[in-house]
């Protein structure tokens, strides 16, 4: 058992630190959210020279081969400063789709431009009416002489607003599980629409009509995705809970501060017990959560999908219920000046609900993980 | 002991079922169901048509102008009106200083403002809260000074709810600074456009306008326009206050709510099967469904014993601490439905035309949104914490 950082991770996370405490204060985020297109090339160069875009992809490939450690180590801080910059959406969850899945030529080819920041990939996988489900594609392609056509619509991608390439989960005719395919932001077909959420994130809902792609954009072997999907998924789930504690522990932080300076019946509101075992509350949220944040990103590395499933699952869980309860808490406790657009207090509570509910919610995952009981029974 | 509705009370809520029909403008009925924002206009067109049929004053004496009607007529109509799509009639005027001006204000004052009020000619806000005088209200600086026959007003009040709309504000004001601070408030009427008067927007964390700053600089208010004594304000507010909670618990509205949600579990798809079959989602509506129905037989109690005295006790807490938190949740089961679908933001325009296109589904158009705003209903008309604090001391003797 060991919890300590390596050098490297420490002087990761120092400089991740240091670029967010010094360029991206809240109203650096505001500029940031107000522009047109809600995040920040400039800022993401800057991520990018921190090494971050090659952070996830593996040396063989040209990256710098992290693990799940690393990830929760950027997420964490990047949760701190409630970054808008489509790290998750571009980087981690396509990193992690091209690793599982890709050939090794594959693998090679597209990690070029992803490792550089250059190439944003998005990954274009719920469909109209569906919640979490990881395997329910009805997107259809079909096979036309050497080539695939693909028709449907996908929503709520996460980065698909900027992604240069979307990788398409998709079912062929007569084919049991899902493809991924590669395609072009820009190809003929592909209409985009892009919107900011609620917690200035943004996505977009994307439509694909006749789209033809040739016999090379098959990511990996058809038919055969789902294990992949269901990893990147999980290094996603990982990387939210990792997420989540920053943002957590930075929520609780000002909300203790404001219980300390706000006044009213002549002293700190903080001296009311009821507000004091709330406060309390919250930390151990944040606590239990940090705890399992480390549990999920070292089940990234897991090889049985068994085990990294049920360790996942647990995290988000328990990180989901977190989020819930700090971000409540912390409006309630601020009282008025809680729910305003003004304050970063209303910002970390969006934030931190739409992790809660991204991925699969704590029901979501609380079932999954009873499904594993049931299994093992 | 009857909890169901007589002959003669069905019959009633069938009349006020068809009179509804007949006079809610469908296109607000529809925006009031899918939860679309409400325009100015769209409050009083309702406003108005009760109004004419001799509504409006739902919980006011025959006296006044009012129905007359019990208690559980008014929770009948507040229920079937809601159920039917109607927007809740804004309470400023007609359920939180009409109740005021009819205990305490004088003759003048209840002739001239009164019929103002019923017939939706003067939309009210309120002027309570400042931006140090929250939970803490009585320690309020909002300043008036007497000068003849006037009073100068100067200060801030905020969380003015839709003051953008408003013709008249209703005010705590500090007229002395000696003794208790409870002892130095006095409760004014003041005319919107009077000099001196800013408002300034504050926008919500769901980005919406909803409340306001209300400044006042140098603003001269006829000492006509105090109701009842100077410095007894404090006495009139909270008397306001109770009113203010019987109303916040919302039941009419959360089965509005309840109903949408169920709608919603149908359709919404969990594994390839509507989410209605979840058994993890079906258990959270099933328990706030029975959390309502507790709420709602609470209500009647509490409006039946309100009946036999002149204003609610601090029983209303408990409504309010209940009837906000199952709000809360209901707007909260609504996003958890929407799933991935509760991610984008969608901008609530005044008539309701969302501006994404192909979101997967109309029902999700507002979840998160609405989960968002209604935060702010365990913290407005005296904070939840505060509420409990009203019944330790008050109920519990502690």
């Amino acid at each position: 058992m060991d919890f300590n950082l390596s050098d490297e991770q420490k002087a990761l996370k120092d400089s991740l630190a240091k670029f967010i405490d010094r360029a991206y204060t809240f109203d650096d985020r505001w500029k940031i959210i107000k522009s047109v297109e809600g995040w920040s090339r400039k800022h993401w160069n800057q991520l990018a020279e921190i090494g971050l875009m090659a952070l996830p992809v593996a040396e063989a490939d040209g990256g710098l081969g992290g693990t799940g450690v690393d990830t929760m180590l950027v997420m964490e801080e990047l949760g701190r400063g409630l970054v808008v910059e489509p790290y998750l959406g571009c980087i981690v969850l396509p990193a992690a789709l091209i690793r599982a899945a890709g050939s090794e030529s594959q693998r090679a080819a597209l990690s070029e431009g992803l490792a550089s920041g250059e190439t944003l990939y998005a990954f274009a996988h719920t469909e109209p009416g569906q919640r979490y489900e990881r395997n329910a594609v009805a997107i259809a392609a079909t096979a036309k002489d050497d080539r695939y056509v693909l028709n449907g619509k996908k929503v709520s991608v996460l980065g698909g607003d900027a992604a240069d390439r979307l990788l398409v989960s998709a079912t062929l005719s007569g084919d049991a599980g899902p493809s991924l395919f590669v395609v072009s932001a820009n190809a003929n077909g592909v209409k985009r629409f892009a919107y900011p959420m609620h917690d200035a994130q943004r996505g977009a809902d994307i439509e694909l009509a006749n789209v033809e792609v040739g016999a090379d954009a098959l990511l990996g072997e058809r038919g055969r995705a789902a294990p992949a999907m269901d990893y990147a998924f999980d290094v996603g789930c990982a990387a939210l809970c990792a997420e989540a504690v920053g943002a957590m522990a930075e929520l609780h932080k000002i909300t203790v501060e404001y219980l300390k300076t706000r006044k009213q019946f002549g002293r700190p509101i903080g001296m009311n017990q009821a507000l004091q075992h709330r406060a309390v509350d919250m930390l151990m949220h944040v606590e239990m959560s940090r705890s399992m944040a480390m549990e999920a990103a070292v089940a990234c590395e897991n090889t049985d999908p068994a085990a990294r499933a049920k360790a996942i699952s647990a995290a988000k869980t328990l990180v989901s219920q977190g989020c819930r309860y700090v971000g409540q808490q912390a409006v309630q406790l601020h009282g008025g000046i809680g729910v305003t657009h003004e304050l970063n207090t209303s910002h970390y509570f969006k934030r931190l609900t739409m992790i809660s509910i991204t991925f699969g919610d704590a029901d979501w995952h609380l079932g999954r993980y009873g499904d594993a009981l049931l299994a093992a029974a | 002991m009857d909890l169901t509705y007589t002959a003669e009370q069905r019959a009633f809520a069938d009349e006020v079922r068809t009179f509804t029909r007949h006079h809610l403008d469908p296109a607000v009925a529809r925006k009031v169901l899918e939860g679309s924002r409400l325009g100015r206009e769209d409050f009083l067109g309702w406003h108005r048509a009760l109004a004419k049929k001799g509504w409006a004053g739902v919980g006011w004496p025959k006296a006044f102008g009012g129905t007359g009607w019990n208690s559980t007529q008014q929770h009948i109509f507040d229920e079937v009106t809601a159920d039917e799509g109607a927007p809740q009639l804004i309470p400023f005027g007609l359920r939180m200083v009409a109740p005021v001006i009819m205990a305490f204000g004088s003759k003048e004052q209840q002739d001239w403002h009164l019929p103002k009020i019923l017939s939706g000619e003067n939309w009210w806000c309120q002027g309570y809260s400042e931006p140090g005088s929250g939970s803490d209200l009585a320690s309020l600086k909002c300043k008036a000074e007497r000068d003849g026959d006037h009073y100068i007003v100067n200060g801030q009040k905020t969380w003015t709810t839709l003051g953008q709309y408003a013709d008249w504000i209703f005010c705590l004001v500090r007229t002395s600074s000696e003794g208790r601070q409870q002892e130095g408030i006095s409760f004014l009427l003041i005319d919107m456009k009077t000099p001196g008067i800013t408002v300034r927007p504050i926008i919500m964390l769901d980005q919406e306008h909803e409340v306001n700053e209300v400044w006042f600089d140098d603003v001269r208010v006829p000492v006509g326009n105090r109701v009842g004594e100077e410095n007894k304000g404090w006495t009139y507010a909270k008397f306001l206050l109770g009113h203010e909670r019987t109303g916040i618990a919302g039941v009419g509205r959360c089965k509005r709510i309840v109903k949408r949600l169920q709608h919603v579990a149908k359709r919404a798809q969990a594994n390839g099967r509507p989410l209605i079959e979840d058994v993890r989602f079906r258990d959270r509506l099933a328990q706030v469904e029975i959390d309502l129905r507790a709420l709602e037989i609470t209500l009647l109690r509490v409006l039946a014993a309100e009946a036999e005295k002149r204003a609610p006790g601090p029983e209303a807490s408990l409504l309010k601490i209940k009837g906000s938190e199952i709000q809360q949740t209901l707007t909260e089961l609504t996003m958890m439905a929407a799933g991935p679908a509760a991610l984008p933001y969608v901008r609530e325009g005044e008539h309701g035309a969302p501006d994404v296109p192909w979101l997967s589904d109309e029902a999700f158009r507002f979840a998160s949104g609405h989960y968002f705003n209604f935060r702010k209903t365990t913290i407005y008309g005296g904070s939840n914490e505060i509420q409990r604090n009203i019944i330790a001391q008050m109920v519990l003797g502690l």
